[in-house]
């Protein structure tokens, strides 16, 4: 109910509506990644209402996995952590609804892996996301082939983002894009999440390889670190997403993740 | 000359990977055109009669293939009830069956021109038989293994070694097969493009579950044959330990269609199944539910939140929280049934078949053994029960010496 009070539009509408606003400001959309329960669950939340008066754009809301196989060293250890501090998914939602009480206006996209969504329920999860003001879904190890078991989040407006990946093919990029609502999570590189030294260096002429098979924004990720990476990123992409980098900072405490999140935004 | 193998032979998998409900394909995109690729080489592979010529060609001359047929006659006689065979993998080359899926798979990488190669393993046995296959073919080989395992299988560890495998650690999560899988993914992911990832049993996305029931199948095809030939009728039950379950699979596909022969296969019960410390996916419905683990749909040990839960199996080997999608739908179907044995009696039936047949059993075909001594007093004397022997238990030394206190 606090909701409806911060937000005028929810789900794929406020999605779109943070792609139009940030297309308006010449630069991409920053979505930061937060694994909830990591340090603590009381600082995961913290530190997503810091990064949201630092003029980011959205959020991903991380629940754990016992076996987050498209993850690296970083974000493995955030998830072992958060499991020991008992989050699940519904802690993931309360933590949604608790960030909509306290005025977080962002869209905010649930991220975890399929096995504890199904355990919790499909139906469910769907209406418990609308409900805690959640916009949308991002699943790493669910193909677009499999779209279909979240088929109820699509009938209450909510987003379910698909991966694109440097090794799919065309037939892939259509695919995608046609099963996808909200966004398209571009992977940068092969490989799993974390910090990167260097992006590939043929950004722009992936991004356009994208954009002619996709009509959905294009949100890059795995690998973004630095506020140079980010400034490069967004000449090409219509956002981008900051995990590990962030999670690693994280148990220095809420500024600390403030603080890197805030020169990301700055350097945009 | 006859192809032990034909692609696609039955009615599962459909073209999406599914028995049924069960398997499919649950990987990052990344993973996804490299398993079309797969598929598609799989596929055409197995149609190419050179392909297939070559690999029963090194089955026959390098893995030792046929491996023997070997009536138990003193384990039968001493049971009093059905008449045991024991189809002998301990004796196919690296002892165990592994070698079978390994070979397979290693020239399918070699012929989509992938230089390197990722193995998990568990009980060191896929690790072995993979590092084995990449030496015979010249490929590059680096196995995943549990930092738990590492400890627990020395030997195979030496193995790998000494046949030129570079063994890395894996001390995430429960360091044990689990582990291992997600580590040899997360490999596979990141140099998804000059890297096969050769998979140990019938596990997995799609086409896993199915081409390593196809290079498994060779057990059963050949047990058939061999069981037709010494005792003139096919066995009233099969039985096979089951972990990921590819030996329970290679033996189980060729005798699907023959309706009075009973499959049965042996989880691991561990310390038993009241306390939920054990293996046995099927046997605990507070833990075993549909779910999804590395890649395939399929009964996995988890909460009721969804997170994986720690295993325990006295054989590294079967200590895995989910099983191979094939089986799940084998037992939906009831065409197979599934039971298990504890750690207690599995150490008891490798005493057994020791004393009574001079041969010891590896730790997880030891649960087979189990299920046989509880099964074969109540049989007539008329019937037959073949048991899959999968590996040798020259590796488990270390640990059955600890167990029994012997010194």
């Amino acid at each position: 109910m606090s909701e409806t009070t911060v937000r005028d539009v929810t789900g794929q509408a406020a999605i779109a509506a943070m792609f139009e606003r940030t297309k308006a400001e010449g630069r991409a959309a920053f979505l930061p990644f937060a694994m909830m329960g990591y340090p603590t669950l009381a600082e995961s939340i913290d530190a997503v209402e810091a990064m949201s008066k630092l003029g980011v754009d959205g959020f991903e809301i991380g629940v754990p996995f016992s076996d987050p196989l498209a993850d690296g060293p970083v974000i493995q250890h955030a998830s072992q952590t958060a499991l020991e501090n008992g989050v699940t998914v519904e802690a993931g939602l309360e933590a949604i609804r608790e960030l909509r009480r306290r005025g977080v206006a962002q869209p905010m996209l649930l991220f975890s892996y399929i096995n504890p969504l199904l355990a919790y329920g499909t139906d469910r999860l769907a209406a418990e996301l609308l409900a805690a003001g959640g916009d949308g879904l991002i699943c790493p190890d669910l193909p677009p082939e499999e779209a279909h078991w979240f088929d109820a989040l699509g009938k209450h407006g909510l987003a379910l983002v698909f991966f694109a990946a440097p090794t799919s093919t065309d037939a892939r990029l259509a695919l995608v894009g046609q099963k996808a609502t909200g966004f398209i999570y571009v992977v940068s590189v092969t490989g799993t999440t974390g910090a990167r030294r260097e992006l590939p260096p043929d950004l722009t002429e992936y991004a356009a390889r994208l954009r002619e098979r996709i009509d959905l924004p294009l949100v890059m990720g795995f690998g973004i670190s630095t506020p140079e990476q980010a400034a490069q990123v967004s000449k090409v992409m219509d956002g981008f997403i900051v995990a590990s980098a962030l999670i690693r900072v994280a148990p220095e405490g809420v500024q600390a993740v403030a603080k890197l999140a805030g020169t990301i935004r700055a350097a945009l | 000359m006859q192809p032990y193998i034909q692609a696609n032979s039955t009615n599962v998998p459909d073209e999406r990977g599914y028995y049924g409900e069960f398997g499919g394909r649950f990987v990052p995109e990344t993973l996804v055109p490299a398993l079309d690729e797969m598929t598609a080489a799989y596929f055409e592979a197995m149609s190419d009669p050179a392909f297939q010529a070559e690999l029963s060609h090194l089955q026959a001359t390098y893995t030792g293939r046929p491996t023997p047929l070997t009536y138990a006659k003193r384990l039968s006689e001493r049971l009093g009830g059905a008449q045991i065979y024991l189809k002998r993998e301990d004796l196919a080359h690296t002892g165990a069956h592994k070698i079978n899926n390994a070979l397979g798979q290693a020239l399918l990488a070699k012929r989509m021109g992938k230089q390197r190669v990722v193995a998990e393993t568990g009980a060191g046995q896929h690790g072995v038989a993979s590092a084995t296959v990449s030496a015979l073919l010249g490929l590059d080989c680096h196995v995943y293994m549990g930092s738990v395992d590492i400890a627990r299988q020395q030997p195979n560890v030496l193995r790998m070694k000494l046949l030129g495998a570079e063994v890395l650690p894996v001390e995430s999560g429960t360091k044990t097969l689990k582990d291992a899988v997600n580590e040899a993914i997360r490999d596979w992911v990141t140099n998804v493009r000059d890297t096969f990832y050769l998979l140990g049993s019938a596990l997995g996305p799609h086409p896993y579950p199915l081409m390593v029931r196809d290079f498994q199948s060779v057990i059963g095809t050949e047990a058939r044959r061999q069981i037709l030939e010494q005792a003139g009728r096919l066995p009233d039950v099969c039985v096979a330990c089951v972990g990921g379950g590819s030996n329970a699979i290679g033996l189980f596909h060729a005798f699907r269609d023959d309706a009075d022969v009973e499959l049965i296969g042996v989880e691991a019960g561990g310390h038993g199944i009241a306390g939920g410390e054990h293996a046995a996916r099927f046997a605990d419905p507070n833990i075993g539910r549909p779910g999804i683990l590395q890649g395939a749909r399929s009964f996995v040990m988890q909460t009721p939140a969804g997170q994986v839960v720690n295993t325990h199996s006295i054989s590294a080997g079967l200590d895995y929280a989910s099983v191979g999608p094939e089986h799940a739908f084998l037992r939906q179907n009831e065409r197979a049934h599934y039971t298990y044995a504890t750690d207690e009696e599995a150490l008891a039936a490798l005493q057994t078949l020791s004393r009574t047949e001079g041969i010891i059993p590896a730790l997880e075909s030891s649960h087979a053994v189990a299920e046989a001594l509880k099964l074969a007093p109540t049989m007539p004397k008329s019937s037959i029960l073949l048991i899959n022997l999968s590996g040798r238990g020259d590796k488990d030394l270390d640990t059955v010496m600890r167990e029994l206190k012997i010194d």
